[in-house]
């Protein structure tokens, strides 16, 4: 119980939390937190470009770590800028705290300079928000975000603190046990639903594992958890796109990714399944497909954190509440403990290698050194070069991100950043300052679109200040590629506004900035290209151009079933009907 | 195309939060944000400390969205306890409270007062040409009481919405 400042609270709160870094942008409302920050011996500030970048940046930090990002921002457009990061971090159950400037209580509510409703804006895109109008409740209210930001299901806190409330002084106090009286997630999963799940993976004969983000986000060990379940049992293995890393991408029962630019092989898998058992994920739309259609021949048991995830989109069998990691410990223990033996599920896995015999990834290509680069060629090379050195890879969002989904192997967890669930174009750069900021001595790349890039391309200036060896590698086609794409898809290609004109150069643009830029043109020059993007020191932007044309298969148009894909470009029609034309 | 939507039930939720700033348009803004429907809503504080409040939503929608909207609000960080009290074996009373103000003179006045005793309502007010009427009952009742009131002279209504608690001897 000291009295200090409510800015010295904040700031002693932070290293009371074990906080080490901090993104942020000053203004007027948060001054005085600065001056808290000035020169101090333990916490890290890094000074963004623009705040949504500082949202992005502390998601990165979160998903490469584990740790909660922090953001610092100031009120008004401080706090307004902050909103697309904070939205982005609660689809995708990021754990972060994000604290903005208000202005004085006396002022609130009069229009004041630099004042916006902030709880207001962003009561429905956080996990919980706080106004705090009494120093006092500083320190219990900064120990209870991070306890809401990181238990349960993860998710965005933002705590606003008027500029009075961080000059006046308090008591700083430290709750000695933080037991929210009404937010309890429930943790442990239920022994019963354990056991009955047990013996339906053990009686199914045609089982597979649906995981997702959520098995990320259960740690480590979840994943460890994931991989003996999954050796024991003997059953294949999918994952959702927030998932991957989770389970190695290089072992015999991995299936790839699933749903909309899924393989042909998870996705039939699901169709015909009898058994799914669905791990921290949540049967988004870009999942199942048609609904009416999907895995009709399935029972489904759902192991998720949340209990509003079970049943709100698919209709399950078996529930199981609880933290992913936690349930498949008990599901090992109960596999054991019944002295179950993997069953014979030669006849599935035959019907499997026959979807597989489909190489449903296979793209076509020239293989000349002047031949263009076709972009999943780009992003298998990415691979090759980097294999063994364990990079942290971050995307941007459109066909880049799923190519890179598709055609890069991950094989540990929190190596894989992306915007799954609110597909934040302007993302991955950040998100990569941020990983790069948590693991300075890793290999960071951001695979962008040229489109995607230049929404937050600012950070360049983040990058060569704090001297991060951030690599950018544009799958540079000169087209918003995935909106080309659905408008040859759906509007008898009418390229209404997809065409990324004017774009700078950015090897021009690198050296401006300070960093290295290269240039790939053709793939003679592909594998050379990236080995000295690797090997070069500092920050390099790489501008590879591929073929600009390419689309992203395989594909479940919108409105399809899980067996209704479109493996190759001959199988594009050009129009949809209206109802498949008004999904997403 | 055509949007359509799918006919729902009527189901009455007790849901007891903090009582503190913003847990009402946190709870409103989810019934918004997710497309669910409110009939009504009412909120008192109701424990000696002014910690907790009881909010009694009337909603409408198909089971599986019902089922939705209660994990919804149960997962709210100020969320205390959600209880559909239209669960099987939840028996419950359900009322509700109408000021129901009618003006006239002669036979119209002489008919509000007598249809006013067949309900049981109140005057709480009067004048030489108006009353206003208490009524307490379900809201059908209530509705049923206010369209007969429509045709004695009803210029004036106010509900409080419906406030519930599940039969027995058990607290919520």
């Amino acid at each position: 119980m000291t009295e200090m400042s409510g800015a010295d609270m904040v700031v002693q709160a932070l290293v009371d939390l074990g906080v080490d870094t901090v993104f942020g942008y000053p203004g007027g409302a948060v001054l005085p937190i600065y001056d808290a920050l000035y020169k101090h011996p333990t916490i890290k500030h890094i000074l963004v470009r623009h705040e949504q970048a500082a949202t992005h940046a502390a998601e990165g930090y979160a998903r490469s770590t584990g740790k909660p990002g922090v953001v610092l921002v100031t009120s008004g457009p401080g706090a307004t800028n902050a909103v697309t990061g904070i939205t982005d971090a609660l689809l995708d159950s990021i754990p972060m705290v994000v604290l903005t400037g208000q202005v004085p209580t006396t002022l609130i509510g009069t229009d004041a300079f630099q004042e916006c409703d902030t709880v207001g804006i962003t009561r429905h895109c956080t996990k919980h928000n706080y106004l705090v109008m009494d120093p006092d409740r500083l320190g219990p209210i900064m120990h209870e975000a991070f306890h809401i930001a990181t238990h349960g299901r993860p998710g965005p806190v933002v705590i606003d603190i008027p500029k009075n409330v961080q000059v006046a002084t308090g008591t700083y106090s430290v709750p000695e046990f933080i037991q929210h009286n009404s937010y309890r997630p429930q943790v442990e999963p239920d022994a019963d639903a354990i056991a009955q799940a047990i013996d339906m993976i053990a009686a199914a004969e045609r089982p597979i594992f649906y995981t997702g983000g959520g098995v990320i986000n259960a740690g480590p060990d979840a994943s460890a958890a994931l991989r003996q379940l999954v050796s024991l049992t003997g059953a294949p293995i999918t994952s959702t796109l927030m998932g991957l890393g989770a389970f190695p991408a290089d072992d015999p029962k991995w299936l790839g990714m699933l749903g909309m630019h899924g393989t042909y092989e998870s996705n039939m898998a699901m169709n015909r399944a009898d058994l799914i058992i669905a791990v921290g994920a949540r049967f988004d739309d870009r999942v199942t497909g048609r609904l009416d259609a999907f895995a009709p021949e399935a029972k489904k048991i759902h192991i998720d954190i949340d209990r509003s995830s079970i049943n709100k989109i698919v209709p399950v069998d078996l529930a199981v509440v609880g933290d992913a990691g936690r349930a498949l410990d008990a599901l090992i223990a109960a596999w054991q403990a019944k002295g179950h033996k993997a069953r014979d599920l030669g006849e599935w896995w035959r019907r499997i290698d026959g979807w597989r015999a489909t190489r449903c990834l296979d793209f076509p290509e020239k293989k000349e050194p002047d031949a263009d680069i076709m972009p999943q060629r780009a992003v298998k090379a990415l691979f090759d070069a980097t294999r063994g050195r364990d990079p942290i890879i971050t995307t941007e969002v459109g066909q880049h991100q799923m190519w890179a989904a598709q055609h890069f192997g991950f094989s540990a967890p929190n190596r894989w950043l992306t915007s799954g669930g609110l597909g934040t174009m302007g993302y991955g750069f950040p998100a990569a300052v941020g990983a790069q900021i948590a693991t300075p001595n890793r290999l960071v790349i951001c695979i962008a679109g040229e489109a995607s890039l230049q929404m937050n391309i600012q950070e360049m200036g983040t990058v060569s200040q704090y001297r991060l060896p951030v690599k950018i590698f544009i799958l540079n086609n000169e087209w918003m590629g995935m909106v080309r794409q659905w408008q040859e898809l759906t509007y008898e290609s009418r390229y209404s506004n997809s065409y990324s004109d004017s774009l700078p150069d950015f090897v021009k643009l690198a050296d401006a900035y300070g960093w290295t830029g290269l240039r790939i043109d053709t793939l003679g020059q592909l594998e050379e290209g990236i080995a000295k993007m690797i090997d070069t020191p500092g920050p390099v932007i790489v501008d590879c151009r591929v073929a600009k044309l390419a689309n992203c298969f395989p594909m479940i148009p919108s409105g399809a079933a899980h067996t209704d894909m479109i493996l190759q470009p001959s199988d594009v029609t050009g129009t949809m009907d209206d109802e498949a034309k008004a999904l997403v | 195309m055509k949007i359509t939507t799918e006919a729902g039930e009527r189901h009455v939720l007790a849901i007891t939060v903090d009582n503190e700033a913003g847990v009402l348009a946190k709870i409103t803004g989810l019934f918004t944000a997710r497309g669910y429907n409110i009939e009504s809503l009412t909120v008192a504080d109701i424990s000696s400390d002014h910690a907790l409040s009881r909010i009694t939503i009337v909603t409408n929608g198909p089971p599986p969205i019902i089922d939705q909207i209660i994990a919804q609000l149960d997962r709210l960080v100020p969320v205390h306890r959600v209880v559909d009290l239209n669960d099987a074996g939840e028996a419950h009373v359900e009322r509700e409270i109408a000021l129901v103000k009618v003006a006239g003179t002669g036979d119209k006045r002489i008919e509000a007062l007598r249809m006013a005793d067949v309900f049981r309502a109140k005057v709480v007010d009067t004048t030489l040409s108006s009353f206003i009427f208490e009524i307490t009952g379900t809201s059908d009742k209530v509705d049923r009481f206010i369209a007969l009131m429509r045709e004695c002279g009803l210029v004036e209504v106010g509900r409080t919405g419906v406030v519930a608690i599940a039969r027995g001897p058990e607290a919520l």
